[in-house]
């Protein structure tokens, strides 16, 4: 998922940051990753509630009132594993990452 | 790489300084734009003198008095992120409070000088002049020069600015020289007229940060506000950065045997003297078949001991390491490799090792001749115990009487200590 990262010739000197920290995406530090079941997924959106990392998120229909359903932004989740222990139903598995 | 700039000698004064006021001299002729220092013994001179010289007004520095070492460096780390020139000194206990804050300056690329009066690290505790310190953070990441007296003290600090700015270098130079053997001894130092052949014409006025690009635009590798983008400083690097960072500060440290070189012999134009190449001071080694090898004041002893010897038609010279960091072994290898027998002095503890430090990495240095000499290791004069000529007679002697297969070698032997 992550783009090859530049070679010490290809970024500046001495530690200086040298992108957005929007660009810095602290998926890659995940082991495991979560796997939503949508079909026992009963859209309580604990789990949007509780990840740390605002890297579970929802989907919403057009008025934008009623929950679709949950996805993962796999770019900033770090496989902490919170929302698969706090799913109700355990609908989230969490499966080695093959990156 | 640039061509070295032809200067021609510019006027200079002879002045009676020790040590640490030729180390005064020599930035109150760069005139940084901070310097930020604690006492401590035996470096105090340096920063007495130059507060006097901030006081009287010939210098228009910042001079900060902090609390402590690890505040020293830390000021001169802010200061040096700044865009600024920054200067310290310390010596022993003091150098190890900075440890921690050596390797942020580097590892940042601050091109911070400090200069180190040699002092013995307690405990017990001890004033006098041992490498240990030095010894001690050799790893840091900083360009490391040791001076044999007073003149080349001021040389030395000038040209490490030079050093520590380039932009294929950017890294931060220590300038190590004896505690009281230089930093207390008084000698004819000569020192330039007018400060701004220093200031101006071989520095080239005030410290220039280098340009870097990020975020597509060109900004000044610096915390100035008036970068299009900010840059931050010291933020957390971790195994997906760090790794590439410390390779590139690797390069910097090869290029510097180059620069070293390179400034060496732009300010050897500039004041008519030189020191070896700047890396390595050979003496009367063409012919030598044995060598002795040290660092600092020890040099001088050791000359007039080789000159006697070479009256006796003994084939003995001089290697002085100039620069400990980057460890030149390719001139060690380039002026050792048709000798047969080498003496390493250490003034430096060398704890549960094999040998002292400087033995250590001649010794490596050596290790891939065809036909490798012989290497031993003394540890003399720790703690400031005297180091005459006639220390080194003994030790020369026996050097001739292993060469000539009358004792066996050994690896490691210290003199001057009471059995």
């Amino acid at each position: 998922m992550s783009k090859k990262k530049p070679g010490w010739k290809e970024i500046p000197i001495a530690g200086v940051p040298f992108l957005s920290s929007l660009e810095y995406k602290t998926g890659d530090w995940r082991v495991f990753k979560p796997v939503i079941d949508d079909n026992k997924c009963i859209k309580c959106l604990l789990c949007n509630i509780y990840c740390p990392d605002m890297a579970m998120l929802v989907k919403w229909d057009e008025t934008g009132n009623k929950p679709l359903g949950v996805y993962v932004n796999y770019d900033y989740c770090k496989g902490c594993g919170i929302c698969a222990d706090i799913c109700p139903v355990k609908a989230i598995t969490m499966i080695q990452d093959e990156r | 790489m640039g061509k070295a700039k032809i200067y021609e000698v510019a006027e200079q004064k002879e002045v009676l300084l020790n040590g640490d006021e030729a180390t005064a001299w020599a930035a109150m002729h760069v005139e940084p734009d901070v310097v930020a220092a604690y006492p401590i013994t035996p470096q105090t001179i340096i920063v007495e003198r130059f507060s006097e010289f901030v006081a009287d007004g010939l210098v228009r520095t910042e001079f900060v008095s902090v609390e402590s070492e690890h505040s020293a460096m830390s000021a001169c780390v802010g200061a040096a992120a700044a865009g600024g020139r920054a200067f310290t000194a310390t010596a022993a206990n003091g150098l190890q409070l900075m440890n921690e804050i050596l390797y942020i300056a580097s590892s940042l690329r601050l091109p911070i000088v400090m200069a180190i009066a040699n002092r013995a690290v307690s405990g017990p505790i001890n004033i006098h002049c041992d490498h240990s310190d030095a010894m001690n953070v050799r790893d840091a990441g900083w360009i490391m020069l040791f001076c044999e007296d007073a003149q080349e003290v001021y040389d030395t600090v000038i040209q490490a600015f030079k050093i520590a700015e380039n932009p294929r270098v950017l890294l931060p130079v220590m300038v190590n020289f004896d505690g009281f053997l230089i930093s207390h001894t008084a000698q004819n130092v000569k020192i330039f007229k007018d400060p701004n052949v220093v200031r101006e014409r071989f520095l080239g006025g005030p410290r220039k940060p280098i340009k870097i690009k990020l975020m597509g635009k060109e900004v000044e590798l610096s915390l100035n506000p008036k970068n299009p983008i900010p840059v931050t400083f010291g933020p957390l690097d971790l195994y997906d950065y760090y790794f590439e960072h410390k390779r590139q500060q690797l390069e910097a440290m090869q290029n510097a045997y180059e620069i070293i070189k390179e400034v060496h012999e732009e300010y050897a134009q500039l004041s008519g003297r030189r020191y070896g190449n700047g890396l390595v001071v050979p003496y009367k080694l063409e012919d030598a078949e044995i060598a002795v090898v040290v660092m600092g004041s020890a040099a001088g002893t050791m000359r007039y001991v080789i000159d006697e010897y070479r009256e006796k038609g003994i084939k003995i010279g001089l290697l002085r390491i100039r620069a400990f960091r980057p460890f030149p072994y390719n001139d060690i290898m380039e002026n050792l490799k048709h000798v047969k027998l080498i003496g390493v002095f250490d003034r430096a503890q060398d704890q549960g090792v094999m040998g002292g430090p400087l033995f250590l990495e001649t010794r490596a240095a050596l290790y891939d001749l065809v036909d490798r000499p012989q290497v031993v290791n003394y540890v003399f004069g720790l703690g400031g115990r005297d180091a005459p000529p006639e220390l080194f007679k003994k030790a020369f002697d026996e050097l001739v009487a292993i060469s000539t297969g009358k004792i066996k070698p050994f690896i490691k032997k210290y003199i001057g200590v009471r059995e």
